[in-house]
């Protein structure tokens, strides 16, 4: 199983929560908006990346469960 | 398609959406053919509808476009009895991006004509929650013509992997401009030949409208308009647009031009698109204008990958695939405006059409 995050652009207000908790995969853009590392988290990152999800106000910040691709 | 198809068939009572809304203002490939073939496309629709089991079926037309709107009307009145479909007609908004699929659906159920989030694509939730088939005209009038004359036929024309005929919207400096059909993979040469491009000339073309690329005078030597090459090539066929940059009009101060008008045209919705396309139209305007041009070009630069892929639809990128081509196949004149400030050509009329939009409902 992979994680990773991406955004809700139409749900995002640029409040800025999500790169102050996790700003070891977002930072923000010229705007505030976040831009998102595309890299899969490691399992040492998910609660960070789950507790900037949680924190987002508009519940913008998404974790997308992929499976992992078969050999 | 295959995926759509069967992702929506057997499904419970799917929706069918025929879509000719052809927001992109360069191309009349949809009106004309909905014009001339009003009963190939049904024919599409109902061939559609049977295979995915939907007796809903709804074909979506620009409102502005009436001529298209009473073709459409009048042959689904002479089919009336004759398949068991349920045909809605109805008129869209006049805006570039109400076509997108998702913009579509949730105009159809009440809402602006404006993109929404996916996953859920349209065939997993659509029309009333229902799995909806979108498909394009030009797509539609194929099948139609497929299930007449066998896929052998229609293989019969143009390259393997994008076999078949496509519609294409010649324009620009032609001596014929207009819409053609034309077998898959034809020489880009030979269609703006056919519309009557002088001999000797070889301008810049933009490929694919407004959401397509500009071809530089090599590109255009070699090019052919099937989707491997056109992909081969950073390029498109898209919606069949092909636009050759007439004398005397500056291909810079038309894609500025285009820029501020995808800017305008945006639905305002997601951050980095609502901020940057107007950032990167001031930045494009600046440097065709020749006002601290190298530093406006550096800033143009650095906008592109903050606009990339962040967004709900794929408008900003379009806007971001313009810019790069524009950059690219007119970097000469780039450097002029940089050193010379605008050229004479920068004060022709505007040669692309740049409509206003028509609100979201």
């Amino acid at each position: 199983m992979t994680v990773r995050l991406t955004v809700d652009w139409i749900n995002c207000k640029a409040h800025g929560l999500c790169y102050e908790l996790f700003p070891e995969r977002i930072r923000p853009d010229d705007w505030g908006y976040p831009i998102i590392d595309d890299r899969p988290i490691p399992p040492e990152l998910e609660p960070m990346a789950r507790r900037a999800a949680d924190a987002c106000p508009t519940l913008a910040l998404l974790i997308r469960m992929e499976q992992a691709a078969k050999p | 398609m295959a995926v759509k198809l069967a992702s929506v068939a057997g499904r419970r009572q799917p929706v069918v959406v025929a879509n000719a809304t052809e927001g992109e203002p360069l191309s009349a490939k949809d009106k004309t053919l909905v014009i001339t073939a009003p009963h190939l496309v049904l024919d599409g629709v109902a061939l559609v509808a049977e295979v995915v089991g939907a007796t809903e079926v709804i074909v979506c037309v620009e409102r502005s476009a009436t001529a298209a709107t009473a073709a459409l009307r009048a042959a689904a009145a002479e089919r009336l009895g004759a398949d068991d479909l349920d045909v809605q007609l109805v008129g869209t908004p006049k805006q570039f991006i109400a076509g997108e699929e998702t913009a579509l659906i949730h105009w159809l159920n009440g809402g602006d004509a404006k993109p929404t989030l996916v996953p859920p694509r349209p065939f997993e939730r659509g029309v009333r929650g229902r799995p909806t088939l979108v498909q394009n005209v030009e797509t539609l009038a194929h099948l139609a013509l497929i299930a007449r004359f066998g896929a052998e036929w229609f293989r019969g024309l143009g390259p393997s992997d994008d076999p078949g005929t496509r519609l294409l919207t010649v324009g620009g400096g032609v001596a014929r401009p207009g819409v053609v059909e034309v077998a898959s993979g034809i020489p880009l040469r030979e269609a703006l030949d056919d519309a009557g491009l002088a001999p000797g000339k070889s301008p810049p073309v933009l490929v694919g409208g407004y959401f397509g690329t500009w071809l530089g005078p090599q590109q255009v030597r070699g090019a052919r308009l099937d989707l491997g090459s056109m992909r081969a090539i950073g390029a498109s066929p898209g919606c069949g647009v092909v636009w050759a940059l007439p004398d005397g009009v500056c291909g810079l101060a038309e894609s500025a031009r285009l820029v501020r008008w995808y800017a305008d045209q945006g639905a305002g919705q997601c951050g980095p698109c609502a901020n940057g396309l107007p950032a990167m139209a001031d930045a494009f305007e600046a440097m065709v204008a020749g006002k601290r041009a190298k530093e406006a070009a550096a800033r143009l630069q650095r906008l592109l990958p903050m606009v990339t892929g962040r967004g709900a639809c794929r408008h900003p990128d379009g806007a971001v695939r313009l810019v790069i081509s524009a950059l690219r196949v007119l970097a000469g004149e780039v450097e002029l405006h940089a050193r010379r400030g605008p050229c004479p050509a920068s004060g022709h009329p505007p040669a692309l059409p740049t409509p206003r939009a028509g609100g979201w409902r």
